[in-house]
């Protein structure tokens, strides 16, 4: 292996639902080695499970399969991998969905790896028995609080099995919950050879996969030079060029829009970051402190000087319960006196609900008058009342009957209450189920990961 | 000395942590960061965000790349899954905490 091999990797999708003109313009724009697409958020996972419930086949990103019979005829031509976390709760599904979209396409000698093992939903009660507490790593609570309303359960797993599948061979490969990272740090492992007890270098894939996530976030999107960001519509997803050493540059393809700076790569860095010192990760900790950078021509930052050390001996596991549900409808108020007619129906509106025998209790309640500094509070000074707000009304509650009575008497306020509303064409608003979120640790050498390939 | 908004010195980023949300500012120059890190201290921020905080703030440095690094404990009314406010994710507490005002040396900004 020569010193001077350069490997390409760029992330087409930084979240369920990203744009799928990234991946695309990615493939067909330029060389790259590469494609890694993030699917998986903390709610997506006790979505798909529900999906699975319903469906034995589902239970994994379909629009992942989708996009996929759009690109791959272009990745074969080039030779560009593909690894997304789009199996969600089923990658076998996942795989065979794939299979039958290769088929489709008449392709052959395509091989596809899927990694499983992350979704502990079944072996909780074992794993508690044999000692794991899954305290909420927020709030310190028991696990019993919501036992018997857990929904999904996945462990963050890291590079290494991903690597696996690419060492035997795999064009694309699809994991459960891995983290957004690595799938990143997976193929550098994979084309270099790293060690998985060469930290610095783990940490600087890490770091390549902080900065890829998000997609565009770190090419001007969501930055506060905007007005700087030439063709936001033909916006470039983020590449890195990345070199054994550890070293790097993030770039975009030539000729699409946005840009590349110090300080749209470094905004990208700031963002979901905690304590920079200790950034955890399956793979290794990262040191965001050692993180040096420079401007190395138009659109290019070069990266480099990071380290790393060894992981904690625990996995992070993302568990999703049922907690109750919500309901949020929306009515629009006008001047003069926007903001006292609107706190009036909203008033109206819980007395009504009341009438009907049972009171929503005031620390359930949700009233956000939108217009008036909801976001800034009163840190943005306005001096005028606003010509109009939006009055946003709900509540939670483990009764969910009690909110549907809340969303049937929202509209009936138009002609039963206040003057200068409007802005109901959304309809009756439904109570929807609240996704608990319940963040814990456990020990690493319980968590066994499988990676199948096979060929098409 | 001249009263100026932290948005024509820094920039910033923000996202969720959980129940609570982080806020990154990059300061424009070393020697502006140098003053931020001087002024920008926890007590000036947890009082800026008064009435979206309702938790602990914590600062982190990175002298690296001239950023500090702030997380807004309890500042999502229930975390991102489960809040019903229009900004679940703290998205725009970057931009709320560039509107904060500081007494900066004119030496800074030339």
């Amino acid at each position: 292996m020569s010193d001077d091999k350069t490997v390409l990797i760029a992330n087409g999708q930084g979240f369920w639902g990203d744009s799928l003109l990234g991946p695309k313009r990615l493939v067909e724009e330029g060389p790259l080695d590469y494609l890694t697409l993030d699917y998986l958020a903390e709610v997506t996972m006790s979505i798909m499970q529900k999906q699975k419930l319903r469906n034995p086949e589902a239970g994994y990103a379909t629009d992942f399969v989708s996009m996929l019979k759009e690109i791959l005829p272009t990745c074969k031509e080039k030779g560009i991998k593909v690894i997304a976390n789009a199996g969600g709760v089923n990658p076998k599904g996942c795989l065979k969905a794939i299979k039958e979209v290769v088929k489709e396409l008449g392709l052959t000698g395509i091989k596809i790896g899927i990694v499983e093992g992350d979704d502990i939903l079944d072996q909780l009660p074992e794993l508690i028995a044999s000692g794991e507490e899954f305290k909420n790593l927020d709030t310190g609570a028991p696990i019993q609080d919501v036992l018997d309303k857990i929904s999904s359960a996945n462990v963050y797993i890291g590079a290494k099995p991903i690597a696996d599948a690419l060492d035997q061979g795999a064009d694309i490969v699809v994991t459960g919950r891995a983290t957004d990272p690595s799938v990143v740090v997976a193929p550098l492992i994979h084309e270099f050879g790293w060690s998985m007890e060469d930290y610095d270098k783990l940490a600087a894939g890490t770091v390549m996969g902080h900065i890829l996530e998000c997609g565009a976030q770190c090419t001007g999107g969501n930055y506060n030079g905007w007005r700087d960001v030439p063709n936001f519509a033909r916006i470039g997803y983020p590449i890195v060029e990345a070199k054994a050493d550890g070293t790097f540059t993030v770039t975009k393809h030539e000729g699409t829009g946005g840009l590349v700076t110090v300080d749209t790569v470094v905004s990208q860095i700031m963002y979901e970051l905690g304590d920079p010192k200790n950034y955890l990760g399956p793979d290794c900790k990262s040191d965001f402190t050692t993180i040096q950078m420079e401007q190395d021509g138009k659109d290019r930052v070069k990266v480099w000087g990071i380290k790393g050390s060894e992981p904690t001996p625990t996995y992070k596991v993302s568990m999703a319960f049922e907690n109750g549900y919500k309901i949020v409808g929306q009515l629009t108020y006008t001047a003069p006196d926007a903001v006292e007619k609107a706190e009036l129906a909203a008033e109206i509106l819980f007395e009504r609900v009341g009438m009907y025998g049972k009171e929503i209790p005031k620390e359930d309640r949700f009233v956000e008058l939108f217009g008036t500094n909801v976001c800034y509070k009163g840190i943005y000074k306005q001096e005028q009342e606003p010509g109009e707000v939006m009055l946003r009304v709900g509540a939670k509650s483990d009764d969910k009957n009690l909110l549907n009575i809340l969303g049937r008497e929202l509209a009936p306020l138009i002609t039963s209450g206040p003057v200068g509303v409007t802005g109901f064409a959304a309809g009756r608003p439904r109570p929807t189920e609240i996704v608990g979120y319940w963040p814990a640790l456990m020990d690493k050498t319980k968590v066994h990961t499988t990676v199948t390939v096979e060929e098409v | 000395m001249a009263k100026v908004k932290l948005m024509d010195i820094a920039i910033a980023r923000s996202g969720d942590k959980g129940d609570g949300s982080n806020v990154g500012v990059k300061a424009k120059t070393p020697a502006i960061y140098e003053f931020l890190k001087a002024n920008l201290t926890t007590e000036v921020v947890k009082e800026h965000f008064k009435e979206i905080c309702f938790g602990e703030v914590t600062r982190y440095e990175l002298d690296n790349l001239n950023v500090l690094n702030f997380i807004l404990e309890d500042s999502l009314g229930g975390g991102g899954t489960e809040t019903l406010i229009m900004d679940a994710q703290g998205k725009v507490h970057s931009l709320a905490m560039l509107y904060l005002e500081m007494d900066v040396p004119d030496e800074l900004l030339a």
